[in-house]
């Protein structure tokens, strides 16, 4: 199963290093991994998916509490919550296919953000399904460079 | 707020944490920090290769429950460091270890002796430092002691760059500790010991199974008390020896690979498995899914990462076991219905049970002419030093038949690599037990592959006094890895043949130190009285029948009723 887990870390030198050693020694998986300052400029967000059943979900929120720069760890998708996610993506864009794409880009509700002769760059962002959606569907095109930003998430607030 | 260097702040640091002995090799980069040193009154062993010094600051700890502390230059001296802290932090043992860095400014750069400890370290450390401003210098030493020492304890580096050791820093007021994102619990859920306590009462088959933590935490007393209000069997971990008597007729002794065939039973037929300050290693467990397969299982561990690792529990209580044990010991106490009487009568049928396996299959070995058997020289010992020494072990055969014939009484008295398993730990770790109690007598057992992994630390006995005496039980052989060749590798003895072995009386006697040899089995006493009365640093080196194995043996990877017997 797939997982989504937010992390708050110290913002000190090493602390991410720990958390992705953590990872890597004790054979757990990382999907992919997103992190940058909080409000406080003393602490960072990570957010972190990765995958395993619930035994092994149980012991990566375990050992990333026992990591003395975790502040906090929660798991995301244990309940409802927001994900997104930012894709670059540069694509041929010749003659026979410039308005094909941006018709695309539109139906995505991306944007083109560079322009050559012969490609368009476009900014797509969504969850991690759209993100794949709208690749598949330019890949036949000619995708000549991709660059993704990796998942971030927040639960959602409380309906009541 | 008074001014000084930062070496002098590390002396003052030092004496506030109340450490009288460190443990370390100069160099380059630590040269102010000895320099200061040399004025205070903080005694500094000087070993011959770092990992001794980690060993020996190891052996100090486990000995006295203190934080042992070591300090090492940079580069080399911080990397040959690393075996002893991987050692300390696989058995959960408090040290402070200081490392020497370049300055701030050359970091980074390839610089002469440079390494990145911090980094190196970050996977064997419970946490570490790279004190990157000379302000944070006695924070970090206070906190690190603090992280070293509490919860589950561990290895704690702090990396020193030598500009930092040398700048003028001020002095902050002692203050307690306090971190927002480390507060390790230690009082037990009232809850989950009530839970606890009523599968206690219902069970019919229950084993006390307990580890390290239980010496770690002092809690031998409240589980003596707790095995015996409710007459249940109690079995040991390598590291849980000594935290209940080995003669005390509850224990089994040590279960696992190289358990007793009794344990190994009682823990596979129980119906309760109480799990105290263990960890459901590979070695005690052997094919998981065999392992308790009928039992209930309460965990006590204060470190939430041990619950549900490697086995599922029932019955989880996340705090520090003298806590846990009190607490059970005061619900069994405040409970109208309590008899003790009536529990021993309960869990009679269960104790003439493992009073049966324990005669089938006792701990046991073949005499055969005059050669001399290990068992038998570590049941000489035992009976020599009437189970008081403080005992450091090697790793390998050496310490499995120390662990199965030495019985151990008290806790502290075993100081030994259990989780890490590294050779060469005896001799410096009984160098630390020794400078910490100089009136006990403190005893390596090792095999002559191991002891030659640090032997140069008989120079640092000899320097300091510290008259250890060390058990040889040779076979010429790398016996632990030799014996799984000739059960698994059809005999083939690839490596394990040690064509040159030194005489380790005259190497005793060329340190200075004294040296004896037995080789048959009439001179055993003689040389251990012999050797235990010479007051000098003393080898005795036993000539031991040389295919000799550990039994019972619960081979990898099987249950751990499939047990090899003698």
């Amino acid at each position: 199963m797939k997982h989504t887990l937010s992390v708050l870390l110290q913002n000190k030198p090493g602390a991410l290093s720990r958390v992705t050693g953590l990872f890597s020694g004790r054979g757990f998986n990382i999907e992919s991994l997103c992190v940058a300052e909080t409000l406080d400029p003393k602490v960072s967000c990570l957010t972190l998916v990765t995958r395993g059943d619930e035994g092994i979900i149980e012991q990566i929120t375990k050992q990333l509490h026992k990591l003395i720069d975790v502040i906090k760890v929660s798991d995301v998708s244990e309940g409802e919550f927001v994900e997104r996610e930012m894709v670059l993506i540069r694509v041929k864009a010749e003659a026979g296919t410039r308005a094909e794409v941006l018709r695309v880009i539109d139906i995505f509700r991306g944007k083109v953000v560079d322009v050559s002769p012969t490609t368009y760059a476009v900014e797509v962002t969504g969850p991690e399904s759209k993100i794949k959606a709208v690749i598949d569907i330019l890949r036949p095109i000619g995708i000549k460079e991709i660059v993704r930003t990796g998942t971030i998430a927040m639960a959602r607030a409380p309906k009541k | 707020m008074s001014k000084m260097t930062g070496a002098q702040a590390i002396v003052k640091c030092l004496q506030e944490e109340g450490v009288n002995t460190i443990f370390g090799f100069p160099g380059g980069a630590v040269i102010d920090l000895y320099d200061e040193l040399l004025d205070s009154d903080i005694k500094h062993v000087l070993v011959r290769h770092e990992q001794g010094a980690v060993h020996a600051a190891d052996g100090y700890a486990r000995a006295t429950g203190k934080t042992g502390v070591a300090l090492l230059t940079s580069g080399p001296g911080a990397t040959n460091g690393v075996t002893g802290i991987a050692t300390a932090y696989m058995d959960s043992i408090p040290i402070v270890v200081f490392t020497g860095q370049v300055p701030r400014a050359l970091i980074g750069n390839d610089a002469f002796q440079e390494v990145d400890i911090v980094g190196i370290t970050r996977p064997c450390t419970k946490h570490n430092y790279l004190v990157s401003d000379p302000d944070d210098l006695v924070p970090i030493i206070r906190e690190a002691f603090y992280i070293a020492s509490s919860g589950r304890p561990g290895p704690v580096l702090i990396d020193l760059p030598k500009d930092v050791v040398a700048a003028t820093i001020r002095f902050p007021e002692k203050k307690k500790v306090r971190m927002q994102t480390y507060q390790p619990n230690y009082e037990p859920h009232p809850g989950q010991v009530d839970k606890a306590c009523r599968a206690i009462a219902k069970a019919k088959r229950p084993v006390l199974y307990i580890g390290g933590g239980v010496i770690l935490s002092d809690a031998h007393k409240e589980l003596t008390e707790l095995a015996e209000k409710t007459t249940i069997p109690v079995t040991m971990t390598l590291m849980g020896l000594g935290g209940f008597p080995g003669t005390n007729p509850l224990s089994m002794g040590m279960l696992g690979m190289h358990g007793s065939y009794a344990s190994n039973m009682a823990v596979a037929k129980s119906d309760l498995l109480i799990a105290v300050g263990a960890r459901f290693d590979d070695r005690i467990t052997g094919r998981l899914d065999a392992f308790a397969p009928h039992a209930k299982i309460i965990h006590i561990d204060i470190d939430p990462t041990s619950i549900s690792k490697n086995v599922e529990v029932d019955i989880p209580i996340v705090a520090d076991c003298k806590l846990a044990l009190r607490a059970m010991n005061s619900w069994f106490d405040d409970w109208a219905e309590f008899d003790a009487r009536a529990f021993a009568d309960k869990h009679q049928p269960w104790l003439e049970q493992i009073k049966e396996w324990n005669e089938k299959h006792p701990l046991t070995y073949q005499q055969e002419g005059d050669v001399i058997k290990p068992q038998y020289v570590i049941e000489k010992l035992g009976e020599l030093t009437g189970g008081d020494a403080i005992i450091t072990t090697e790793v390998g055969q050496n310490q499995m038949w120390t662990a199965q014939f030495y019985k151990f009484n008290k806790p502290r008295h075993l100081l030994t690599s259990g989780g890490l398993g590294t050779m060469g730990y005896g001799l410096p770790a009984a160098i630390g037990a020794k400078l910490a109690f100089p009136d006990a007598m403190v005893i390596d057992v090792a095999g002559d592959g191991s002891i030659q992994m640090n032997i140069q630390e008989l120079a640092t006995a000899k320097q300091y006094g510290a008259n250890v005496k060390v058990v040889i039980l040779n076979n010429n052989y790398l016996g632990m890895v030799r014996q799984w060749q000739e059960l698994f590798y059809n005999r083939r003895y690839s490596a394990t043949v040690m064509e040159v072995t030194p005489d380790f009386v005259e190497l005793a006697k060329a340190y200075g130190a004294a040296g004896l040899r037995a080789k048959t089995r009439d001179e055993v006493e003689a040389v251990l009285k012999e050797g235990l009365a010479t007051d000098n640093v003393v080898i005795m080196d036993f000539a031991i029948s040389r295919e000799e194995g550990v039994f019972p043996m619960v081979p990898a990877g099987k249950a751990t009723t499939e047990m090899l017997l003698v």
